[in-house]
């Protein structure tokens, strides 16, 4: 086990690389840094003075890999390459584009316990209500009940998470006015503002996770070791529960385990729209301000962490379904 | 005559329509093809989510047809010179022209005849808020708040008279091809469709015209004298807006899913025919694509795209031109980032495929990798593509919204219900509610998606070998009781 964590985690270094040779590639090859100080500075303001300016302030008037002003190792080191690529795995991030913005490892650092606190909840969460309400539908299969759960279902799916988050505010913040509309605070406060988007996050993907979580159950129920504990006179809720669920296990965790990358990097929209500063809405607020550095920084967390999850959700996998073994 | 302009999403769209009736033209022709198809058409969720789908095909090719019209010769201009106008319209605009050019001031509530928000005007020496009538809106009533009900009632009623005759035409149609199929008379064709007694649920189908039809002549009588869905804060009608938005919804479905399907199908394929250090390759490729989590990926490409049109200003002439740039890049964008999905699926079922025994004859014979891959591997994964393709399409435009809240989405010029749903959440807040935008959104692109959705299931349910299902053909006893 320790063997494939190793291997796994030495595999995960070997894409990062690539994800990291990628994003260079895209952001400082395709265009230049000149052209990202022009949009960056923006409008008609654009003079070389104010580009060269900005590129110093930044640190991207080295050159690209290799400096021949240099001496020694400082010739590899000195480069935006070395700065802005290699060094991020050491988690030096650098300081951010924009004008006021500063280091970006201080700011994920801070903002990922935000995002946390939101994703985290919702995650759970929405394992639960969608586990249970598919399992209501496996029970009641091939009923009337059944037919109409699923149609909610595709009905709920075909409706952007926008409207849920739109509609549930105006409605619960605004017409019942149980929850603020938006904000954050510290303390049990907390509560009273992420409620509302852990329970529409959840809500919003409820659709979507049911009606998978559904046709896996279904799948199943249709095993020979079912019809076994069936005629063996199990009840059949205890058939559901200590068999099937336990069996089907393996695919939701498969497919939930895909989200959890966001419960680090949290939800973008939510964040966004509750005013929960979290990485997610770093990201957006750096879209928004064309802060290069940011997005790419964010990039990389984000693969970070994708390789991360994927490795807990094998790990995952041996405690849930005793037979796996890693190797 | 006009000056034609093909833009990218237009010659895109236009190559797709091709390829589709290509592919009708195969399918017909193929009898497996064919059965299968049927099968789908069998499901009555997948025939009425198919006659929306093509609704909004139509308005979509409508609206695909772009051009600049020319301008009447101005004074003191040299003859022979001509101006074309700077504004590059589509049919659809040219269609709906007086719904586009009928531009109120600011809001206005659907149907209204005067304007949502109040103004100060003197009236006999003292000021009194009053709301102002609208330029176009009700604009030909005398006295609106007498008329106004009966006005309304009279256009709907119209509305319904165009409509029923649309939905008659329909199944007249439909009852025609019926009978030819069937070598009956018009009469029993007629009454086979509406009894349901016939094997594709041509009833479904036109029950779902029916309304379509119903709706469409409605809205088009109102649309007349009315803003039938309000206007928004700056005064542009609504219901053109979301008619508008259509396109730009079926652009991004469609054109980023086929955007991924080249590298996804090559790459794929040649990862489970040859395995080895190609399969390796390719399987770094794809787990280094996936690993960045989507939406900054892309994030990060549209910022790139964006410098990119930055720097190059010669490659479009007007504004539209542009927005369409970057419409086609982004789907560009989507394509090159989505394609981890579909082409693992493709690995794996190529891995399946090489080792049956039909491949490891050709290998046999002799056939190269080429051809083996081209002839025998790929009609046998062409299923996946085309399920996977028309499930993605419904996701791509739930996520087109979100992409255009994020800032990396479709131009903000360019009509999107991903901007409207952007405009809708400031004006929710508004006090009182601005809720009709927000609505209009919501309704065509929920109907939008469902369709896309249902037709999507009943695609899987009749290709998906795994999901196929023991489904007896329902047909009424009496039916089946006739010579």
């Amino acid at each position: 086990m320790i063997n494939y964590i190793v291997r796994r985690s030495l595999y995960g270094v070997l894409i990062l690389i690539g994800v990291n040779l990628a994003t260079f590639f895209l952001f400082f090859t395709v265009n230049t840094p000149d052209d990202m100080a022009r949009l960056n500075i923006g409008g008609k303001r654009v003079t070389p003075e104010l580009i060269a300016k900005w590129k110093v302030e930044r640190g991207y008037d080295k050159p690209l890999y290799w400096n021949e002003a240099k001496a020694g190792s400082d010739k590899l080191t000195d480069t935006i390459f070395w700065e802005r690529s290699v060094s991020l795995f050491k988690l030096d991030f650098g300081r951010a584009d924009s004008e006021s913005a500063g280091d970006i490892g201080t700011e994920v650092a801070r903002r990922m316990w935000v995002s946390i606190q939101l994703a985290l909840p919702i995650f759970i969460l929405q394992i639960i209500s969608s586990v249970s309400f598919a399992l209501l539908l496996v029970m009641f299969r091939h009923t009337a009940l059944d037919l109409a759960g699923v149609v909610f279902c595709v009905v709920m799916l075909s409706i952007s998470a926008l409207f849920y988050i739109i509609v549930g505010q105006y409605l619960f913040s605004r017409v019942l006015r149980l929850v603020p509309i938006s904000g954050y605070t510290g303390g049990l406060d907390l509560l009273r503002f992420l409620v509302l988007p852990v329970i529409l996050s959840a809500l919003s993907r409820l659709g979507t996770e049911a009606r998978l979580y559904r046709a896996m159950f279904l799948e199943e129920i249709g095993k020979d070791y079912v019809r076994t504990a069936r005629a063996k006179g199990l009840a059949e809720t205890a058939v559901l529960f200590r068999h099937v669920l336990r069996n089907a296990m393996i695919p939701i965790i498969t497919s939930a385990g895909g989200y959890l990358p966001y419960v680090f990097m949290g939800s973008l929209v939510f964040e966004s729209f509750f005013g929960i500063p979290g990485l997610g809405a770093y990201v957006i607020e750096a879209i928004t301000k064309q802060d290069f550095a940011v997005v790419r920084t964010m990039v990389f967390v984000g693969s970070l962490l994708y390789i991360a999850s994927y490795i807990l959700i094998d790990i995952a996998y041996t405690w849930v379904d005793p037979r796996v073994r890693l190797s | 005559m006009p000056k034609f302009v093909l833009l990218w999403t237009d010659a895109a769209i236009w190559l797709l329509v091709l390829a589709l009736v290509a592919y009708v033209w195969l399918a017909s022709r193929r009898t497996n093809l064919r059965g299968t198809w049927r099968k789908v058409f069998a499901d009555p969720a997948a025939m009425a989510s198919a006659v929306v789908l093509v609704a909004c095909l139509v308005v979509t090719l409508v609206d695909s047809v772009h051009f600049r019209s020319k301008l009447p010769p101005a004074p003191g201009t040299t003859a022979g010179v001509v101006a074309y106008d700077t504004r590059t319209r589509s049919l659809l605009d040219a269609a709906l022209a007086s719904l586009a050019e009928s531009r109120e001031t600011t809001y206005s509530r659907p149907l209204a005849y005067e304007s949502f928000t109040k103004e100060t005007v003197e009236q006999g020496g003292r000021p009194s808020r009053v709301a102002p009538r609208l330029l176009h809106g009700g604009a030909h009533l005398t006295d609106p708040a007498a008329q106004w009900g009966g006005d309304i009632a009279r256009l709907v009623a119209v509305g319904v008279a165009w409509g029923v005759l649309g939905a008659a035409v329909a199944f007249i149609a439909v009852a025609a091809g019926v009978a030819r199929r069937q070598r009956s008379g018009l009469g029993t064709a007629a009454g086979t469709i509406w009894r349901g007694e016939i094997a594709l649920p041509w009833r479904v189908a036109l029950a779902t015209a029916a309304v379509l039809a119903l709706a469409i002549g409605i809205a088009a009588s109102l649309a007349r004298a009315y803003h039938v869905f309000g206007t928004d804060v700056t005064g542009n009608d609504v219901l053109y807006q979301t008619l508008k938005s259509i396109r730009t919804a079926f652009v991004i479905g469609s054109l980023a899913t086929l955007a991924t399907l080249p590298l996804a199908v090559v790459l794929g394929i040649m990862a489970g025919y040859f395995k080895g250090w190609v399969d390796e390759v390719i399987q770094y490729v794809y787990t280094v694509l996936s690993s960045i989590p989507n939406i900054l990926l892309i994030a990060a490409c549209v910022l790139m795209v964006q410098v990119f049109i930055d720097k190059h200003p010669e490659l479009f002439e007007t504004g539209l031109e542009r927005a369409d740039l970057k419409l086609f890049l982004l789907c560009a964008v989507l394509g090159l980032t989505g394609w981890a999905g579909l082409c693992r699926l493709l690995r794996a079922e190529t891995l399946k495929l090489r080792e049956l025994e039909y491949v490891q004859a050709a290998q046999a014979f002799g056939v190269g990798a080429g051809r083996v891959m081209t002839r025998h591997v790929f009609p046998n994964v062409a299923h996946l593509m085309l399920i996977v393709t028309v499930l993605d399409f419904s996701s791509l435009i739930l996520y087109e919204a979100v992409l255009s809240y994020v800032g990396v989405g479709v131009d903000p010029s360019m009509n999107s219900f991903g901007g409207m749903i952007n405009l809708a959440r400031n004006e929710m807040s508004r006090d009182p509610l601005v809720w009709w935008p927000f609505t209009a959104a919501f309704v065509f692109m929920v109907t939008l998606v469902l369709a896309a959705n249902l037709f999507a299931d009943g695609v899987r349910d009749a290709f998906d070998p795994r999901s196929r299902t023991f489904r007896p053909r329902v047909l009424k006893p009496a039916a089946a009781a006739k010579p």
